[in-house]
């Protein structure tokens, strides 16, 4: 049994890293594209290690911006880009708590039909309901703004559902222990729900960070100006249709800059994100 | 410190489900008052009905001269145990105790002093610091009844506060329980379907069924005079024999063949009324076939249980169940004859199932 397990293990190893090289790989080739300059990436001929051009590129692509199709420096994409994801993230949930905190712990009338009006909402994401939203958000005169950016995404069930569920796994008593100890709703919410849900939210806010900050088509909607651009359009822009004028190793840095702050969320999140996903103690 | 009054206290639930019918009695100040009946007989809707945790369909709760019925559970003066304890969890040992204080906005210096004496007076001052979570069951409860002290309450409520814990640890926990209560003497509402921590507890017992009050007494008092059928046979372990009997006489009543007199039955009952007749196992006594008014018992099998044994079998062809000092008779199946205590018969209506007494 032993050396069966052994081989198990062995077998088991293999194919993780064949998926580990499978994934990073093309993460590799980026990192090493960004690293080179456009000749040697047009010639097709680029290596497999990295160039002297990395601090060069970088530094261009972050502070200065590419000669040709965006002049704005990726700088200010990336703030652009983490104003909207942050605000998504944290809008929602706010919104998500404090509207599964009224559908759990309040009996008003028509409690289930809101809670089933929400959850409909599932159904209905920003590219069914595209042209709508966008007729209101311009009528609004919210186009090319960071309101118009982030608000309409930010509405959404997902998060509603989360904390419903996690809600009612807390305990009745404790919420009669409040009542007994002098805590009204808000204190109740503010002192016991909140502390009880910091990994949910933490795990919410990590998913909706992402969610955010990869939003393609909404942006791409609604910002014209160059100041509202977000990172993942530049990247769209900076590649040009013909092949000879897209400056591969700018839009490989934008690439790489792209991938970081989800990372950094993840990595920084993680121990509170999977607690989040994966606990069920209270 | 209060007396509790309840007056005909009703819950009426929405779908129209009555789950207690109007119940009156009250608690003296500084009483340990326990409410014990079966699951689902409305002890628990009383006691939060006392808390303010659930309304009041009908009827008055009053705390000493307040009534309360609609004054919130934080405003009522009284503090609650829960069966689950629940502690925050999130919150130390020290937090939890402090919580209802510093909603209250209590000076600081004065909530750390209510805090420490109560650790103190419970044994838990190590604990402080803790977190709900690294306690023991013990030690959660001791928690959850610092809680309850700090608040300095008008009345104590406790929601089966030992039903989590080792048969071993709810015996010692018990004990402490009363202890502080007389201590302190605060007014006490205990709830439990635990019979022995009712008896042991409480100084008045009230006993419920399907949501209605059966009696209310002292426990010495329910447990001689039950009166019901139904609180014959909750109160006392092992439960009272009930046998089918008819009158037979004034004060005499028959189960089968035999005679047995039962001096507290009602005098005004014909003859052949059918009757219902309760004996305990513990009233019992093992007599020879020649004494006056002795019974045969065909013993089936014996249970053991170290200072007494259970004898089961078959009492004027009826089951019937007694407990015996253990070395009183052989351990060995048979008939033996036995006597019972004429004040210890109870006789009960085989209808209604109340008591026939005097």
């Amino acid at each position: 049994m032993v050396e069966d397990r052994r081989l198990g293990d062995a077998i088991a190893y293999i194919v993780l890293s064949i998926g580990v090289l499978i994934v990073a790989f093309p993460v590799w080739l980026t990192f090493v594209a960004s690293s080179w300059d456009n000749a040697t990436i047009i010639n097709g001929q680029l290596p497999l290690y990295p160039g002297p051009y990395l601090f060069d590129n970088y530094y261009r692509i972050l502070f200065v911006g590419t000669s040709g199709s965006t002049r704005e420096p990726v700088a200010s994409m990336m703030l652009n880009s983490f104003v909207m994801a942050m605000a998504i993230a944290l809008g929602k949930i706010v919104i998500s708590v404090l509207s599964a905190y009224a559908v759990v712990y309040y009996r008003f009338r028509f409690r289930m039909a809101a809670f089933w009006i929400i959850f409909v909402t599932l159904m209905l994401p920003v590219e069914v309901r595209i042209f709508p939203t966008f007729k209101v958000v311009s009528d609004l005169n919210m186009l090319d703004t960071y309101q118009g950016l982030a608000i309409p995404l930010i509405a959404s069930a997902t998060g509603t559902l989360l904390f419903r569920q996690f809600f009612m796994t807390i305990p009745d008593e404790l919420l009669e222990a409040s009542r007994i100890d002098g805590a009204g709703p808000f204190r109740f919410f503010k002192d016991t729900v909140i502390p009880l849900s910091i990994t949910t939210i933490a795990a919410l806010f990590v998913i909706q960070f992402i969610y955010g900050w990869n939003q393609y088509l909404w942006p791409l909607l609604i910002t014209t100006k160059d100041s509202m651009q977000t990172i993942v359009i530049g990247i769209r822009k900076m590649i040009v249709t013909s092949d000879a004028l897209t400056e591969w190793p700018l839009a490989m840095a934008t690439a790489m800059l792209a991938m970081l702050p989800p990372v950094l969320v993840v990595i920084v999140m993680q121990r509170l994100f999977v607690k989040g996903l994966v606990e069920t103690e209270k | 410190m209060a007396q509790v009054t309840l007056t005909n206290v009703k819950k009426i639930y929405p779908g129209g489900v009555e789950a207690v019918k109007g119940v009156s009695f009250d608690i003296p100040d500084g009483g340990f008052c326990v409410l014990v009946g079966p699951s689902g007989c409305g002890k628990s809707t009383l006691l939060r009905m006392v808390a303010g945790l659930e309304t009041i369909s009908a009827g008055e709760v009053s705390i000493g001269p307040r009534v309360v019925n609609q004054i919130g559970p934080a405003e009522r003066d009284i503090a609650m145990v829960f069966q689950n304890y629940a502690l925050y969890p999130h919150m130390s040992v020290y937090e939890n105790m402090s919580y209802g204080l510093r909603n209250l906005g209590t000076p600081k210096d004065e909530i750390d002093r209510r805090v420490k004496e109560a650790a103190r007076i419970l044994a838990i001052e190590p604990l402080l610091d803790r977190r709900p979570k690294q306690l023991s069951g013990g030690q959660r409860q001791r928690v959850a009844m610092g809680r309850a002290i700090v608040r300095k309450p008008q009345v104590f409520l406790f929601d089966e506060p030992l039903s989590n814990l080792d048969a071993k640890l709810r015996v010692q926990m018990r004990v402490e329980i009363k202890k502080l209560q007389r201590a302190l003497g605060v007014t006490a509402i205990y709830v439990t379907h635990d019979q022995v921590e009712a008896m042991t507890l409480s100084d008045k017992l009230v006993v419920m069924n399907a949501g209605q009050v059966e009696q209310i007494g002292l426990p010495a008092e329910v447990y001689k005079k039950p009166a019901s059928k139904f609180v014959a046979t909750f109160i006392g372990s092992p439960p009272m024999n009930i046998l089918p009997g008819t009158i037979d006489g004034p004060g005499i009543v028959a189960l089968g063949d035999a005679i047995l007199e039962a001096r507290d039955l009602r005098q005004d009952l014909s003859p052949q009324t059918p009757v219902e007749v309760g004996l305990r196992p513990e009233d019992v006594e093992i007599a020879s076939e020649d004494e006056a008014g002795s019974l045969p018992f065909d013993v089936e099998f014996i249970e053991e249980l170290g200072a007494t044994q259970l004898f089961h079998g078959q009492l004027a062809g009826l089951p019937f169940v007694m407990q015996a000092a253990t070395d009183a008779v052989a351990a060995v199946a048979g008939r033996i004859w036995i006597t019972v205590d004429p004040d210890r018969v109870h006789v009960f209506d085989s209808k209604t199932g109340a008591r026939l007494g005097r």
